[in-house]
């Protein structure tokens, strides 16, 4: 009955999403403003619509009702309730309806904005908007219904939307529960962040193209659409944090990022993002780029859809599981459609989008973007490449290929290391205008006092572990860690020194004016915070993908193991049921340092009822180091010996901590205005006297 | 059957050679789990997707790490376990494409898009600092301090007054 009436509001929302996109196209056509206010309350009512199917879906989820397929697949009796309300989106066909309810969150947000000042936007913000969630409605109307359910007939048990002739419903006893590896919180936030970073991009993308198609193509869409695009960032960025700490705490192999193309599927649209960001800044100061803008947006958005078909198509797993998959070929058409047709409109506009301002010189804020853009667009090709090669090694060749890695630690290293050093270099430079010289003026001293710093810390190491000196990374961990240094240096001063001339100027106490000049320029404080969060990650992720170790060792109770200054000892196992089913392996270990017991951990695995195994690490954490160690279960654990494997994971914490530092530095930059008009609206009116369109 | 004697001696001094205390039979103290997972890292499981064959918790991959073991003990060297997987699963248990026939586009494309890109982004610099693009263009090509480039004199003069 539920699974009915969700899918017949499916249906209407489908319906709704239709209609929405003809009236607004009507109503532009026939300039009648009543066809778009009838398109606009179109797109609002998506969202009440949508919530009520995802509700019943939830309802569905949480009363254990295993006639729906969906149902039956990602739960089982035994989950805790939150589990069952979060396995909506733990497989495919609900995670579809999530993206599309989100989506119409994002919609009706924007139909709610005030609209004065660009209403000829509102009509094709609404047809792209649309356009995406008919799309996304589709898939699940027609591919991968999440209400369809069993049903017994005389060839067997199947799942279909409607009751096929002569077959009675099927209610099997139990679940079959979601993938213990889902069962974390961090596999609980993960996919929502990211899909409310995925589905944010549509919103400037839809302003893009509503700027492209009114012909209004002065910056305005882009003063509309920064804080959507910080949002969408921010999000994105969330989920990449989470799902790399997720993979930390539970997939049991010691890292947090193993270039796995599902990830480099949601990392690639945050690298063009994060180019975007930059680069519109330029358009705004200098009303220069405003093609590549287009271009980015483009691009960002089409790498998300890119994103979600990677992941929900199984072309990962080979290019022919593409073609038998019902969603592939539907998003490969839409992706296409939607690249071919923005770029049409963008190449149609291509001479009224000309610059306005010229640059005068290669060491100018504006050069310096562009280089990171650059960068950026660098680490993108590498990225895209490494995931498309394989697919095309076996569609011509036959041949499965792996790009691992070794790949991609080797091309986007140094880009990395370009991009950390030009963090620190590109807030120093002047719009227009820039010489060697005054960037060195600003530069000198923080760079002199990197340069000390790390002579500090190889001193430090000599004496230390002198060791290390033959570990082979340690060439670029010097340059990495310069860089670093360098950038943390300049950001701090310059920080400082603004904060210090307020402070004399107004005659308030420093804190004070330093709170004060943030909140007076969010975005360019939460900037230098932001900067401040990637070197700590930067710092960290030199440490441990360069200095990581490990060791693994079958261990009978009492036996012992060294690693980089550690002592790990055996002290016992434990083997016992838990409340959901799950037969929990325990072991404990003591962990000592120059003989003293500094702690213990109890690494474990539980093994579910199904069979599944996850591995949780026992860590010991550290600013300094993680310790980090698994009781692994695949070697085969006996009453006598467990094996062990264990990692030593140098400032690993520090990625962690920069993250959180990233994170909050974009609240503050995404942080509402009281109104963010005003302060813009005298360069608005004249970037909008000197453009191109009239 | 009856071993010549020439083939035990020669496997007696083998041994003695490598430091093996056992005869040919026999694997010689099994490698450590290090040892293996040293290779393991490097080799990708020939079944399950993107997964490292150190990591891997599958009874077929704990399998093809006994067999490393096992290669280790006859004393193959990291080159040679790593060539029999090839030949036995294909170039996927690479960590890498082998660089051979079309393989060569992944480590050429990037590299190329990426001087293009810069050579465009340089030609962009250019055409901003002049206004005449027809001018402009064919310098553009050659990224080099042209002589009558007034911004890049003083910017190498710059440079010099710095060292």
């Amino acid at each position: 009955m539920i699974a009915d009436f969700g899918f017949g509001i499916l249906v209407i929302t489908f319906i709704v999403s239709i209609y929405g996109i003809i009236a607004a196209i009507y109503g532009v056509t026939s300039k009648t403003q009543k066809w778009i206010e009838s398109a606009r309350l179109a797109m609002l009512l998506t969202f009440p619509l949508l919530t009520a199917a995802s509700l019943s879906l939830v309802y569905l989820l949480v009363n254990n009702h295993y006639e729906v397929r969906f149902v039956y697949e990602v739960t089982s009796r035994s989950m805790p309730l939150y589990l069952k309300i979060t396995a909506w989106w733990g497989g495919q066909s609900g995670s579809l309806l999530f993206w599309s309810w989100l989506m119409s969150a994002f919609a009706s947000a924007v139909t709610l904005r005030k609209w004065d000042r660009d209403r000829e936007f509102l009509p094709w913000v609404i047809v792209v908007s649309l356009l995406t969630m008919t799309f996304f409605l589709s898939l699940n109307l027609f591919f991968e219904n999440p209400f369809a359910q069993l049903w017994q007939t005389v060839s067997g048990i199947a799942a279909y939307t409607f009751k096929p002739q002569d077959a009675i419903l099927f209610t099997p006893k139990d679940g079959q529960g979601l993938n213990p590896l889902l069962r974390h919180p961090g596999m609980i936030i993960h996919p929502p962040m990211l899909y409310l970073g995925f589905v944010a991009y549509v919103i400037p993308f839809a302003f893009a193209i509503a700027a492209l198609i009114t012909g209004r193509t002065d910056d305005r869409w882009i003063r509309i659409t920064r804080r959507w695009s910080l949002v969408a960032w921010l999000f994105l960025s969330l989920g990449l944090v989470l799902g790399g700490r997720w993979a930390y705490d539970v997939l049991g192999w010691g890292g947090y990022w193993a270039w796995d193309p599902v990830e480099i599927a949601a990392f690639m649209p945050w690298l063009t993002g994060t180019a975007f960001l930059h680069s519109v800044m330029i358009q705004e100061k200098r009303g220069m780029l405003k093609h590549w803008n287009m271009l980015l947006v483009i691009l960002t958005y089409s790498l998300v859809l890119f994103g979600t078909f990677l992941t929900r198509s199984g072309v990962l797993s080979s290019v022919h599981s593409f073609a038998q998959s019902a969603i592939g070929p539907a998003f490969f058409v839409f992706i296409g459609f939607t690249i071919l047709s923005s770029t049409a409109l963008l190449i149609y506009r291509w001479h009224e989008l000309q610059g306005e301002t010229q640059m005068t010189s290669m060491l100018s804020r504006e050069a310096l973007f562009l280089l990171n853009n650059l960068l950026f667009m660098g680490i993108l090709v590498v990225c895209f490449w490494g995931v498309i090669y394989p697919l095309i090694s076996e569609l011509f060749t036959g041949q499965k290929v792996t790009v691992g890695p070794p790949y991609y630690e080797r091309a986007t290293g140094p880009l990395f290391a370009g991009l950390v050093l030009l963090m620190g270099i590109a807030p120093l430079s002047a719009w227009g205008h820039s010489t060697i010289k005054t960037l060195g003026r600003a530069a000198w001293k923080p760079a002199l006092a990197a340069a000390l710093t790390l002579a500090a810390v190889l001193v430090w190491f000599a004496v230390q572990s002198p060791e290390q000196f033959s570990n082979p990374y340690i060439p670029y961990a010097v340059v990495g860690t310069l860089f670093v240094a360098i950038t943390t240096y300049i950001t701090v001063y310059e920080v400082w020194r603004a904060a210090r001339a307020r402070a004399k100027a107004t005659q308030e106490i420093f804190p004070l004016a330093l709170w004060r000049l943030a909140g007076r320029n969010r975005r360019r404080y939460g900037g230098y915070v932001i900067h401040l969060g990637v070197v700590l990650m930067a710092m960290g992720i030199i440490g441990i993908e360069m200095f990581q170790t490990e060791t693994q060792r079958s261990m009978a109770v009492g036996d012992e193991v060294a690693i980089a200054g550690y002592t790990v000892r055996y002290d016992s196992l434990s083997q016992f049921p838990y409340e959901d089913g799950r037969w929990v392996t325990r072991a404990q270990v003591s962990i000592f340092r120059d003989g003293q017991l500094i702690g213990t951990l109890a690494p474990r695995y539980d093994l579910y009822p199904d069979g599944q195994p996850m591995t949780i690490p026992g860590v010991r954490s550290t600013m300094a180091d993680d310790l980090y160690v698994l009781l692994i279960n695949w070697e085969g654990v006996t009453a006598d010996i467990a094996p062990f494997k264990i990692y030593h994971n140098p400032l690993v914490n520090w990625m962690w901590l920069g993250s959180f530092i990233f994170i909050i530095g974009t609240m503050v930059a995404a942080w509402p205005d009281k109104d963010p008009e005003y302060q813009s609206a005298r360069e608005r009116r004249k970037a909008v006297a000197t453009s191109a369109v009239d | 059957m009856k071993r010549p004697l020439w083939i035990i001696l020669l496997t007696l001094l083998f041994t003695a050679l490598t430091g093996s205390v056992a005869l040919a039979q026999e694997p010689q103290p099994t490698p450590s789990d290090d040892a293996v997972n040293a290779i393991a890292k490097e080799l990708f499981c020939p079944v399950c997707e993107n997964t490292p064959l150190d990591v891997c918790p599958t009874e077929a991959c704990k399998q093809w790490r006994a067999l490393i073991r096992q290669q280790l003990a006859e004393g193959k060297t990291k080159d040679e376990i790593q060539r029999y997987f090839v030949v036995q699963y294909g170039a996927r248990v690479l960590s890498e494409p082998p660089r051979e026939g079309l393989n060569w586009l992944i480590y050429v494309v990037p590299p190329v898009l990426f001087v293009i890109g810069a050579g465009i982004l340089f030609s962009v610099f250019r055409s901003w600092k002049k206004p005449l693009p027809e001018i402009a263009q064919p310098e553009a090509d050659t990224p080099q301090p042209g002589g009558d480039d007034n911004y890049i004199k003083s910017l190498e003069a710059e440079l010099r007054k710095r060292d």
